[in-house]
């Protein structure tokens, strides 16, 4: 099993280099497709060995022994976390063909995506700290030109705040690598917990906080989200979606790891109180938003919040239920997006005052939206109820009451802006200024409504199948919590 | 650019056929010396970039090198290649073998697999320079994107 | 790791910060390098003492790869990164005639009154009376 474990970064970097000697659109395509589900099942075969067997699948590149080789880790969290992402770039890949836009259509478009999914991919497998930098750096870069593609005046403006700012936090994760290897002498996730538990406390508490900040800038939690609602909204839609669903999921999944591996417990209460502000400040501006992208955009923030409230309570519950809540926000919050992109795609705006009535037009669109919007709100029995359900009992098991006060009024008004977008944009009687054709609206743009469909329909998987994932999610938090487990599979892996 | 004649012909003549050797034989150093396909790379970007600022396109062998995009593409292929290759034979991705052969009137060479994966970074750094000075040293030729505001 | 090396990185970062709180991308950019390079000597200092290249037969005091091995790649990144923004600040260029970052945020709102004042015909917008 181990040797599959580097694939899913090895065949999309192997796709993408493929893509810049093959310039032609459809071959292109179609090298995507096959790199990205030949990933997908390589993934899914790593996940259900992990499944089955509740061990660490390992893998050494290069073959050298001890600390020196480069390892990649695939533990429960990892790799289920790396079979969501691929199926999430899957669709939108799906969604971004038919979307026939102008990007989609530059030579560039392919190798930069199959970049993406590989620094995903590498993010979630890297077994030290400066791989995951590495991997913070290819998908980041990545990242920039997706968003940058078209070169309008929009997307300039905005890209540039969001390289600069991404900028800052790779000096920061940088500089924390730095200092971390100065002190240590390892960056190794192995061998980091306990030669960082040796450290003294003044040393271990700076070096936390340089990799909370780097990590908080990544996954946009309270202080450092600014960047987050001004950049997201002026990419292309398919960019936009795997953006919200995926890039700020990789640094909570940072946090996770450096919560529970490296500082294992430590600052939780700083990690708390930013979850919870992190929820609050999110939503209320997600409120105040009159432009769908805007509203989606705050709405990560926001949910970003729960995860790191989850993970601030601590514990094997809690933890858990963060584990649940990361698998379910991500495929829901990229078909959010996708429904918004359908949108605009056909009426040329995403602000409310333009769109109406989109549910007299299109039944269909309106049940994929609506679906993914209760889940995100935390409605029974989709899966966002029993994300926020699990978190909300992680949370009175802790008697953080506070927190999980703050939760369930968050979700009311999540739900509230929710209500916002389907009064604004699905009811209503048709705007006679909208571009709407009197043809479905679904039936002229079929590869993006089965995209968003099949997406739609995932989050469903996930409800319906929320039991034996659960129990996968706390198998996968007591992994977390073993730190001795870990250390011990990357030790004796051959 | 560089008006004087005499500065373009000794970068033409000497300055682009000494780094290109000095970038070859640094990149096949580096196996076991400091060196290697980066730093070779290196040196042969900034022999292109003296020649860019000499007023030429860069060149080898007279002959503009029309795509760099097909180049890096190619490099990265080469690198990762070599890195997948040890997995169909139950090695490890990245692993290096090592083969001695030995030639005639040259005697025992030892061709380390590594060095196929520091030729492909060798090419790509060098693709990425050339792409650096194609894009951005034309006055924008190669990017065909107009400013289209408002489709975002 | 001695005082030079604390005051070049001192330096650096100073340098660096400020010229990344300009307007003209360009400037970030020269900014990114020089912080980039900051980070790098940082590294290289608190690696380890220096020594002979670390190669298996060589004699005496052999320095730790590992730190080299990551700024090299520190190295590569912050050059794409570099061409990145370079790019970035061309294009701005063209568009716009400057290299500076627009400051048009709430771009999204702003069009949005103007677009309500232009449905309101010739009245002026609400907002813009109180003002």
């Amino acid at each position: 099993m181990s040797s599959l474990v580097a694939l899913p970064i090895l065949i999309p970097l192997v796709a993408a280099a493929l893509m810049l000697v093959v310039r032609n659109l459809f071959a292109q395509r179609a090298i995507s497709f096959v790199a990205l589900l030949s990933s997908l099942a390589t993934a899914t075969a790593v996940l259900v060995d992990v499944w089955n067997t509740g061990d660490i699948a390992v893998s050494r590149l290069g073959g050298w022994p001890g600390s020196f080789a480069i390892t990649l880790v695939s533990d429960g969290l990892s790799s289920v976390l790396v079979v969501v992402a691929l199926v999430v770039t899957t669709t939108v890949l799906l969604f971004a063909v038919g979307q026939q836009t102008p990007d989609e259509h530059s030579p560039y478009y392919h190798p930069v995506y199959m970049a993406l999914v590989a620094g995903i991919s590498q993010a979630f497998l890297a077994g030290d700290l400066f791989n995951l930098f590495v991997a913070f750096e290819v998908l980041l870069m990545a990242s920039y030109v997706l968003l940058t593609l078209e070169g309008n005046r929009a997307q300039i403006r905005s890209g540039t705040t969001y390289v600069v700012l991404n900028i800052i936090e790779s000096v920061v994760l940088v500089m924390a690598v730095g200092l971390i290897f100065a002190a240590t002498g390892t960056v190794s996730f192995a061998e980091l917990p306990e030669r960082i538990a040796a450290l003294p406390d003044g040393v271990r508490m700076g070096l936390h906080l340089l990799l909370l900040v780097a990590f908080g800038i990544k996954a946009a939690v309270f202080p450092l989200f600014s960047w987050l609602p001004d950049s997201y909204p002026t990419a292309p839609s398919s960019a936009s979606a795997v953006f919200a669903g995926l890039l700020t999921k990789v640094g909570v999944y940072c946090l996770i790891r450096v919560q529970t591996l490296l500082f294992p417990g430590e600052l939780s209460n700083v990690v708390m109180i930013v979850g919870v502000s992190t929820m609050a400040i999110g939503v209320l501006g997600a409120i105040s938003q009159h432009d769908m992208k805007r509203i989606l955009s705050f709405h990560i923030i926001s949910q970003i919040g729960y995860m790191v409230f989850g993970l601030g309570i601590g514990g094997a519950v809690a933890i858990a239920a963060t584990i649940f809540y990361l698998i379910h926000h991500i495929p829901v919050k990229t078909s959010l997006f996708l429904v918004e992109g359908i949108i605009e795609r056909n009426t040329g705006s995403s602000s409310l005052d333009d769109v109406s009535g989109l549910a007299r037009k299109s039944p269909l669109l309106a049940v994929l939206f609506l679906i993914p919007a209760m889940s995100l709100a935390g409605f029974p029995p989709l899966s966002g109820f029993l994300a926020k359900f699990a978190l909300v009992r992680g949370g009175l098991s802790a008697e953080q009451y506070i927190g999980v006060g703050v939760a369930i009024v968050v979700s009311l008004l999540t739900l509230v802006s929710m209500v916002k977008i389907w009064v604004g944009a699905f009811w209503g009687e048709v705007a006679p200024t909208s571009l709407i054709n009197s043809v479905g609206v679904l039936r002229q743009h079929r590869s993006m409504a089965t995209a968003t469909a099949i997406l739609v329909g995932f989050t469903l998987v996930i409800a319906v199948a929320a039991g034996p994932l659960y129990e996968f999610a706390s198998r996968a938090s007591d992994q977390l919590l073993n730190i001795e487990r870990y250390i011990s599979a990357v030790r004796s892996a051959s | 650019m560089i008006k004087s004649k005499i500065l373009e012909e000794l970068i033409d003549r000497w300055l682009t056929k000494v780094g290109t050797l000095v970038a070859i034989f640094i990149t096949f150093r580096g196996h076991n010396a400091p060196g290697g396909g980066f730093a070779g790379g290196l040196i042969l970007g900034a022999v292109f970039v003296l020649q860019y600022l000499a007023g030429q396109q860069p060149t080898i062998r007279r002959k503009p090198i029309l795509n760099p995009e097909r180049l890096l593409g190619l490099g990265l292929l080469l690198a990762l290649v070599t890195t997948a290759t040890p997995l169909f034979v139950g090695g490890a991705p990245l692993e290096s073998y090592i083969w001695s052969i030995t030639l005639p009137q040259i005697g025992k060479v030892k061709i380390v697999s590594s060095t196929f994966f520091d030729f492909g970074v060798f090419f790509v750094v060098v693709a990425v320079v050339l792409m650096v000075l194609t894009f951005l040293g034309t006055r924008g030729g190669a990017i065909s994107h107009e400013p289209t505001d408002g489709a975002g | 790791m001695s005082i030079w090396a604390f005051t070049l990185i001192a330096v650096l970062f100073a340098v660096g910060s400020y010229l990344l709180m300009e307007r003209s991308l360009t400037r970030v950019a020269l900014g990114v390098g020089v912080i980039g390079n900051g980070v790098n000597v940082l590294i290289i200092a608190s690696g380890s003492d220096a020594g002979e290249a670390p190669i298996i037969g060589r004699e005496g005091v052999l320095a730790d790869p590992l730190p080299q091995a990551l700024v090299l790649t520190a190295i590569v990144i912050g050059f794409a990164l570099l061409t990145f923004l370079m790019t970035l600040a061309w294009r701005n260029w063209t568009i716009t005639g400057n290299d500076e970052v627009e400051d048009d945020v709430e771009d999204r709102m702003i069009t949005r009154r103007a677009e309500q004042t232009a449905k309101l015909g010739d009245e002026p917008h609400p907002e813009d009376v109180q003002t």
